[in-house]
């Protein structure tokens, strides 16, 4: 039998308010994260944003200051670019602009195509979205997260008490925001591929407070003389080889993703590999604390 | 071997034949099927979204309040029309979407009220205003949504597109799902022309024609409509013509001074086609129209020798050919410095008939093939690469178990390929994102079992007892655990967009499949293995 964690007896809930401080920054940060993005003032992707994304790929290597400068001289204005060198690739980028939609991808390919006739291209993809669509986006995106967030108390009220459903929430809503948080700072684009990842996170890291409390409630039963914390405790320690080993192999699979996936699925793997971490974290030091914070009072005490 | 065991065993079996049956469609194999397998099995399997195997993603709106003022310009012109008829002078007059009638008169009232119950009068004094009414108006726009969709359906019929979607979404907008597209731009070209083709009365009499300037660059259209829009008289507008260097690429553009009225327009077409100039060997379309417009054709041809006729599709003039003749026999034809491809086009366009709006595009998302190629390989190397490690990871901690959790997490996989060929569900990139996901996710139920069954064992029960309780104690928290990933699956199918909508069908039947994996798969081969002979030690 290998073990990685052998009977462990960590006192996990004694070390609370050192994780608070910890989930404090996190949560601040992805709140300030979400107050950016509702004023506009993230990186937000065309999905939501609205304007244009077209992805070339060239023949030959290019020097991403003369695609700068072509554009600049062919009168684009407020755009900016990404490449991807070892692929000969080039992501431009337009927000929304004043031309009519679909004309702007024609004049950059036209501006591409006089400026640089000797190095062929063809079009890897185009995205175009119109102002409308990107502010339904917007909502529909806000909408599915608050719909997951009520779903997932409803459930956990219902299965465990309420105040546990209170707990997997907050812990579970920690983990969004650490993300986001973290993919606000690195100034990495918020788009719906994104939104997909932290709901996918939030998916996968209320499993993971959902097994450490279905331990806490079979514990309380048996071990009524102790006390709650020391309970949780327990029970947490008891899980922690599940929860580590769990989290290796959605880590091992997601980093699979991150570096064979491909360019368009790298975000969302980085996303994923934050989301399992800090949702394994949040699991062990969030869920359980908030429950004891919320009620002092032994839960399942009438069953 | 107990009966309840081989009735399970015999259930995996079962549905691992029927996942290979669904899922061999996307397979090489199914090529080397016999034809009576290809005919009477499975043979669509997993389809691939736009983003894996390229293609076109569009969404329309019509505008409605287009159609709306087109309809009040027709309204306008037919009451013209009656009271010229009917001897009633009265000016009519269209601004927007209110027609006025002035001076007004019992008799004009009395047949703006027998021929078009639709109008609300809004102003009865000295003259009479009128307007659409608001269901009317509604229901003209509700109509020109369903119209464009046939249109359009209409003309990507004879553009030739495999498999195209084309439905209308919400209040006025419409949705293009062309899948392989090789050339998008000239597809959202093709749907987006409004087509309206009209011919006109060039007004060469006026004197004010003379004082256009023969051509100007473009973009200074604005400013030239601006500066002669009181010079012209009231029944004229400027159109431009469009001359394209076929060398430099240079565009540039000439004013014509032409009849508001026009006096022909596409809807009297019988048919358009494709000619070559035998003199010049340029494309050209040929028009035919029907009988009322042939007649009508020879009148106009009739009346304005001489003259020129502009022909015009949605505001831009093709050419403006002088009468040299009156034309009988209904036909016309459109020249200009065609490509074949765009002559090919503008008769498509215009045998598909015009829209009744025009369309404004709120969406465009369009994959290269080469990219979805790219992105289905990646995505197989990042599944194997997973799947590997998993694997390894498993075997390593668990040892023997590992080997059973190994099998189920195959099982899974199995399952849920063909769980998805069976539903034909379309698999997208961020589907496959899912798919790995819930590859490293699947073991989470075994890993839970064995940690449980570790438990029992740490408690000195016998390796039989273990697996059924750790079983038994773990059967809850592994539902539990499920719902809740299904939970999110949900609220992401729910409210997702294509790509997204495929995450959430992979992601929540790979979750699904593994509660059977997990607790019929597993389970089975624990009790094979305790069946035969009471363990002395499990391998976990």
């Amino acid at each position: 039998m290998i073990e990685l964690i052998k009977n462990t007896n960590i006192n996990f809930l004694g070390k609370r308010n050192i994780a608070f401080v910890f989930s404090g920054i996190f949560a601040v940060i992805g709140i300030i994260a979400i107050v950016q993005i509702a004023t506009g003032r993230a990186n937000l992707g065309i999905d939501f944003a609205g304007g244009t994304a077209i992805q070339f790929k060239f023949e030959k290597p290019f020097a991403l200051h003369e695609i700068r400068l072509a554009l600049e001289n062919g009168g684009m204005k407020d755009f900016d670019l990404q490449d991807l060198p070892t692929e000969n690739k080039i992501l431009i980028r337009v927000k929304t602009t004043e031309q009519e939609l679909g004309q702007v991808s024609d004049t950059i390919t036209n501006i591409l195509t006089q400026k640089f006739p000797e190095n062929k291209y063809v079009v890897d993809s185009t995205t175009v979205i119109g102002p409308k669509v990107g502010g339904r986006l917007r909502a529909d995106a806000a909408k599915a997260v608050a719909m997951a967030v009520i779903g997932i108390l409803i459930y956990v009220a219902f299965r465990f008490q309420f105040k546990f459903g209170v707990g997997a929430t907050v812990a579970t809503f920690h983990d969004v925001l650490a993300v986001l948080g973290a993919f606000y700072i690195m100034g990495k684009e918020i788009n719906l591929i994104l939104v997909t990842a932290l709901l996918t996170i939030a998916g996968y890291s209320l499993t993971d407070t959902v097994v450490v409390f279905d331990r806490i409630r079979e514990n309380l039963k048996q071990r009524q003389r102790e006390s709650v914390e020391a309970v949780m405790n327990i029970s947490i320690n008891e899980v922690l080889s599940r929860t580590i080993i769990t989290s290796m192999t959605v880590l091992l699979t997601s980093i699979a993703l991150f570096f064979f996936g491909g360019e368009v699925l790298h975000d969302f793997s980085l996303a994923m590999i934050m989301g399992v971490i800090v949702g394994t974290f949040s699991s062990i030091f969030v869920a359980s604390p908030i429950v004891l914070l919320w009620g002092g009072k032994r839960p399942f005490a009438k069953k | 071997m107990k009966k309840k065991i081989l009735w399970r065993l015999i259930l995996i079996c079962v549905t691992v034949i029927l996942a290979i049956i669904f899922f061999l469609p996307n397979t090489p194999a199914f090529q080397h099927m016999p034809d009576w397998w290809k005919n009477n099995m499975p043979n669509k399997g997993i389809v691939l979204g736009l983003d894996l195997q390229g293609g076109l993603h569009l969404v329309f709106e019509v505008e409605g309040d287009k159609a709306v003022e087109i309809t009040t310009d027709r309204y306008a012109s037919r009451l013209r029309e009656l009271f010229a008829k009917k001897n009633v002078k009265a000016d009519v007059n269209v601004s927007g979407l209110s027609i006025t009638v002035s001076p007004s008169s019992a008799e004009a009232r009395k047949i703006v009220d027998e021929n078009y119950p639709t109008l609300t009068a809004v102003e009865t004094g000295d003259r009479l205003v009128y307007k659409m009414s608001d269901k009317e108006a509604t229901r003209i726009k509700d109509t020109s949504a369903d119209q464009a969709l046939e249109t359009i359906r209409n003309r990507i019929d004879q553009f030739g597109v495999s498999e195209p979607t084309i439905h209308r979404q919400g209040e006025n907008e419409v949705v293009v799902q062309l899948p392989g597209i090789k050339d998008p731009k000239r597809a959202i070209d093709l749907i987006g022309k409004t087509a309206q083709l009209e011919f006109k009365l060039v007004d060469d009499d006026a004197r004010v024609a003379a004082e256009l300037p023969q051509l100007i660059a473009p973009g200074e259209e604005e400013n030239l409509l601006k500066q002669f829009a009181d010079k012209i008289p009231e029944d004229t507008e400027i159109l431009f013509e469009k001359k394209v260097n076929r060398e430099t690429g240079a565009v540039r553009k000439f004013p014509i001074l032409l009849k508001k009225q026009s006096s022909l327009t596409g809807d009297l077409l019988s048919d358009a086609n494709v000619n070559i100039d035998s003199q010049f060997s340029e494309p050209y379309v040929s028009l035919s129209f029907n009988a009322a417009g042939a007649k009508l054709f020879e009148e106009i041809t009739g009346a304005n020798v001489k003259k020129r006729l502009a022909i015009i599709l949605d505001n831009t003039v093709y050419s403006a050919p002088v009468i040299q003749e009156k034309i009988s026999g209904g036909n016309a034809q459109i020249t200009g410095s065609f490509t074949m491809d765009e002559a090919k086009d503008l008769s498509i366009v215009l045998k598909a008939g015009a829209l009744p709006a025009p369309l404004k595009m709120l969406q465009n998302v369009t994959v290269g093939p080469s990219l979805g190629r790219d992105s289905i390989e990646s995505g197989k190397m990042a599944g194997i690469i997973g799947t590997i490690a998993v694997v390894i990871f498993m075997i390593f901690y668990y040892r023997l178990s590992g080997i059973i959790a190994d099998f189920a997490l195959l099982l899974n996989i199995i399952l849920l390929l063909g769980a998805m060929a069976s539903l034909n569900a379309t698999l997208t990139l961020p589907g496959i994102a899912g798919i790995i996901l819930a590859i490293g996710m699947a073991v989470d139920s075994n890993v839970l079992m064995f940690e449980r069954m570790r438990d029992e064992l740490r408690a000195g029960k016998t390796p039989r007892a273990a697996v059924d309780s750790g079983y038994d104690k773990a059967f809850w928290t592994i539902f539990d655990s499920h719902v809740t990933t299904l939970i999110t699956a949900a609220v992401l199918f729910q409210f997702g967009t294509g790509p997204i909508k495929g995450f959430a069908v992979t992601l929540s039947l790979g979750v699904s499949i593994n509660l059977f994996t997990a607790l019929v798969g597993t389970k089975s081969i624990f009790d094979v293995i305790n069946s035969k002979r009471e363990l002395k030690k499990l391998s976990i």
